[in-house]
């Protein structure tokens, strides 16, 4: 058959659609964002597939879909589940008629996210049956699987990459693709309708459900044991590979337990692992799941094995495992010295510290800044949010007191000012988290006659996870034009009485309708409008006239910009990140900032 | 093959490990990569990890045993040479890329500095580039000069020919005269630096 050569989340986009997929739906969120992208670009062109307004939307839709015998797809981030909990934690009482994925992407480290939470640790409180990768071929091969057990059991399941499957690409052969009707129909029953009587009977099946599928899954080819020695390991994921490698290099064997399905648990098959052993390591990332359900089957069936890994404080508590830990850990399990894998450098000058930054050109700096500068001499609490503009925590700007989850500085600036009176309470959120959860924070707070200052930062796009489309730009992910949703009208319909819309890069403008926001006794909303670099041409380039540069590094130390660099004891702007917003020109106190020359522009960057 | 990549967002480095690990596939070698991304894109650091071989099984390669560790910027370089095997070799931009953080403390680094050690404890090839992207008309270049060094030097499981075919494939056509170009310029360093060594 054909091999690709694919990303593990494009490898679980065609595996999606090669087990004909008719419905996709999503909100962006690292690791998770390309597996909806991808179906976007490939869509052979009967299926629906959607940026939603956030995943509690993108999973009840895929849940609709579903009801009709059609099978959805839905993706997020780990973090994304908690806002889809609500609806998910029904669905699986409910159930659905056509295969139903929740893809969801564990970000362990974390290396881009708020939490460590584990989602097998979720797929088992919500009793849903769940899909542990360990290598994106196995992704491909075994998210068809997840919609064949899906659709077996009428159920949602959990599919649940790391960061190192969804980002890591290998050579995917391909399956024949299923071929499905599109001849999906609703058919009326009170099963759809959750009522306490019918969540009691369901409660039960899903009791009974855990132990059939349990057996199903001791004996499904994901999951395996291979024998060699009393000496047992038992590991999930990616951990399964940081084994096998660390194995290799110590040059040494082990029984080995790869748990592809953490819930239900293969009980037959861990019972079979635990007769063969004596002792177990478990290497996992994020919660002791392993751990815990074998210690658990220790006790149940009387077993003497000793279990070690997080709960013993054998291997690491948090963070993400690499071959070296594993390495580390399986050499003093199995009492097999382990000589530095490398020579250490000690002889090595300091290296750079690279903190990710705003952009040069970034709207978000222009708007920080302006909210800095009115607010000077004045006490503010400024809340941020989760986008890039979280980043405007960073000195010189220091302009994120708070961050939460996404939608969360909303609401929480109307607290702080209920309670702290004192401070003028500022929230700042991006396009798209304002659709996805901010809306409801600004009705609260018309409602409850609570005092804020919310500023929209309206760059037209939802720009850290790689600019996605989303409710306010005119245009879906299938390509078509759609009514732009005005985040100026929204506001105007709760009830707001301060509106200002201004273009964050004219400073002086921006910096006057900040004073009148903080001035106004009531909610006030600034939507500061201005483009994101990448979705916008640069203006022209901008030059430090030497002659007039005194030296004196405001411009540096007050912006921070990426594209200001000390040279020479003069400011210096860098001619390949620089993108013409000009901001620097109002900071300079000695106007030896301008454009290069009035009428040349830069090129457009490919 | 172990083969490392790393630099500063915004570099090319993510395109380059994918020219090397599908003109690898091309020829049926086993490839697996691994990128570090997130939040770095946003002027971090960015490192690719590609292996070949029959059996591989960490996406990551692991410390000490990379063969090959391709620099786009020396600082980046030195940063990663512990993962370099014993006899594994260093190709490097000699460019340092100040972090923003520096031109706020004022804080900068020597590039020289950084090669100096690179070459202390490794083969090293430090390659101007900044020169050979100048003269070839493109800051965006700097990759495929990198890519030509690495394959003169033996470094990668594949010919210039098959490097070349893959790029024509992959990337769009008005750019594969200048990616072509570029690597031969990054060939070029390599032989004259061996020649030179001969003498």
């Amino acid at each position: 058959m054909e091999q690709h050569f694919l990303m593990g989340n494009e490898a679980i986009a065609y595996g999606a659609m090669h087990a004909g997929v008719r419905f996709v739906s999503g909100y962006p969120g690292t690791p998770s964002t390309e597996v909806v992208e991808t179906i976007a670009k490939s869509n052979p062109g009967n299926i629906h597939v959607e940026w939603s307004v956030n995943e509690k939307t993108a999973l009840e839709i895929a849940a609709g879909a579903a009801m009709t015998g059609a099978r959805a797809l839905v993706t997020m981030k780990q973090v994304g589940l908690n806002v889809a909990s609500d609806p998910l934690m029904s669905l699986s009482y409910i159930g659905v008629k056509g295969g139903m994925v929740v893809m969801v992407a564990d970000d362990p480290g974390p290396i881009s996210s708020q939490t460590e939470q584990d989602t097998r640790t979720f797929a088992k409180y919500g009793k849903l049956m769940c899909f542990d990768p360990s290598t994106p071929e196995e992704a491909y091969r075994m998210i068809i699987d997840a919609f064949e057990f899906s659709e077996k059991y009428g159920a949602p399941v959990i599919f649940r990459p790391t960061t190192r499957i969804c980002h890591g690409c290998a050579n995917i052969t391909f399956v024949e693709p299923k071929t499905q009707s599109d001849d999906y129909h609703f058919e009326k029953d009170p099963k759809w309708v959750i009522f306490p009587r019918l969540s009691y009977q369901n409660h039960v099946k899903l009791e009974n459900r855990e132990l059939e599928v349990s057996d199903v899954f001791s004996s499904y080819s994901c999951n395996s044991v291979t024998k060699a020695g009393r000496k047992g390991i038992a590991a999930n994921g990616t951990n399964v590979t940081y084994a096998n490698e660390a194995l290799s290099l110590l040059g040494t064997e082990a029984t080995l337990f790869k748990v592809a399905t953490p819930y239900p648990f293969p009980e037959k098959l861990a019972l079979d692992f635990l007769s063969s052993v004596d002792e177990v390591l478990c290497i996992e990332e994020l919660d002791p799941v392993i751990e815990r359900e074998l210690i658990f089957l220790c006790g149940k069936h009387h077993l003497s094995v000793n279990i070690h890994g997080k709960l013993d404080r054998t291997t690491s508590l948090a963070g993400e495992n690499s071959v070296e830990s594993v390495r580390k850990w399986i050499g003093e399990y199995l009492a097999i010295p382990v000589t530095p894998s490398s020579t250490a450098i000690t002889d090595a000058p300091k290296l750079p510290v690279r903190p990710p930054v705003l952009c040069a050109g970034c709207p978000h700096r222009a708007s920080f800044f302006a909210v800095k500068e009115a607010m000077k001499g004045r006490k503010g609490v400024f809340c941020g949010d989760i986008g890039c503009y979280t980043l405007g925590n960073a000195m010189p700007l220091d302009m994120v007191d708070t961050c939460l989850c996404m939608g969360a500085g909303v609401a929480m600036a109307q607290g702080l000012h209920e309670c702290d009176p004192s401070t003028v309470n500022f929230a700042f959120v991006g396009d798209s988290t304002f659709f996805h959860t901010g809306i409801p924070g600004l009705i609260n707070a018309v409602y409850n006659e609570h005092r804020m200052v919310l500023v929209v930062l309206d760059n037209s796009t939802t720009a850290m996870t790689g600019h996605q489309p989303h409710p306010g730009i005119g245009r879906t992910l299938m390509g078509e034009v759609s009514e732009k949703v005005s985040i100026e009208k929204i506001c105007q319909g709760i009830g707001v009485k301060h509106i200002a819309k201004v273009n964050p890069l004219s400073l002086t403008e921006a910096k006057k309708a900040v004073t009148e926001a903080a001035d106004f006794d009531g909610v006030s909303v600034i939507i500061f409008e201005s483009p994101c670099i990448a979705v916008t041409k640069p203006g022209p380039m901008h030059v430090v006239n030497e002659a007039k540069c005194i030296g004196c590094k405001i411009c540096i130390k007050k912006l921070g910009c990426p594209a200001l660099v000390w040279r020479n004891n003069k400011a210096h702007i860098e001619e390949s990140l620089c993108y013409g917003c000009a901001v620097c020109t109002y900071v300079c106190p000695k106007d030896a900032i301008g454009p290069e020359n009035a009428t040349s522009m830069k090129g457009g960057k490919a | 093959m172990n083969c490392l990549l790393s630099g500063v967002g915004g570099q090319g480095t993510v395109l380059a490990s994918k020219l090397i690990a599908r003109t690898a596939m091309q020829k049926g070698i086993n490839v697996r990569t691994a990128e570090t991304i997130g939040m770095a894109q946003r002027g971090g650091c960015v490192v690719s990890h590609v292996r070949t071989g029959d059996v591989i099984h960490s996406p990551l390669i692991p410390l000490g045993t990379a063969d090959l560790i391709i620099g786009f910027e020396p600082s980046e370089a030195l940063r990663v040479l512990p993962y370099l095997s014993e006899n594994g070799i260093v190709i490097t931009s000699r460019k340092n890329i100040d972090p923003v953080t520096a031109s706020l403390s004022g804080d900068t680094f020597d590039a020289d500095e950084m090669i100096a050690c690179l070459s202390k404890h490794a083969k090293t090839y430090a390659i101007d580039t900044e020169a050979i992207a100048k003269q070839i008309g493109s800051t965006r270049v700097v990759n495929m000069i990198l890519l030509g060094a690495a394959l003169e030097a033996g470094a990668l499981p594949f010919s210039f020919e098959e490097l070349a075919e893959t790029i024509k494939k992959n990337v769009k056509p008005q750019f594969f005269e200048m990616n072509v170009q570029s690597i031969k310029a990054g060939m070029k360093v390599i032989a004259d630096s061996r020649l030179k060594e001969e003498k």
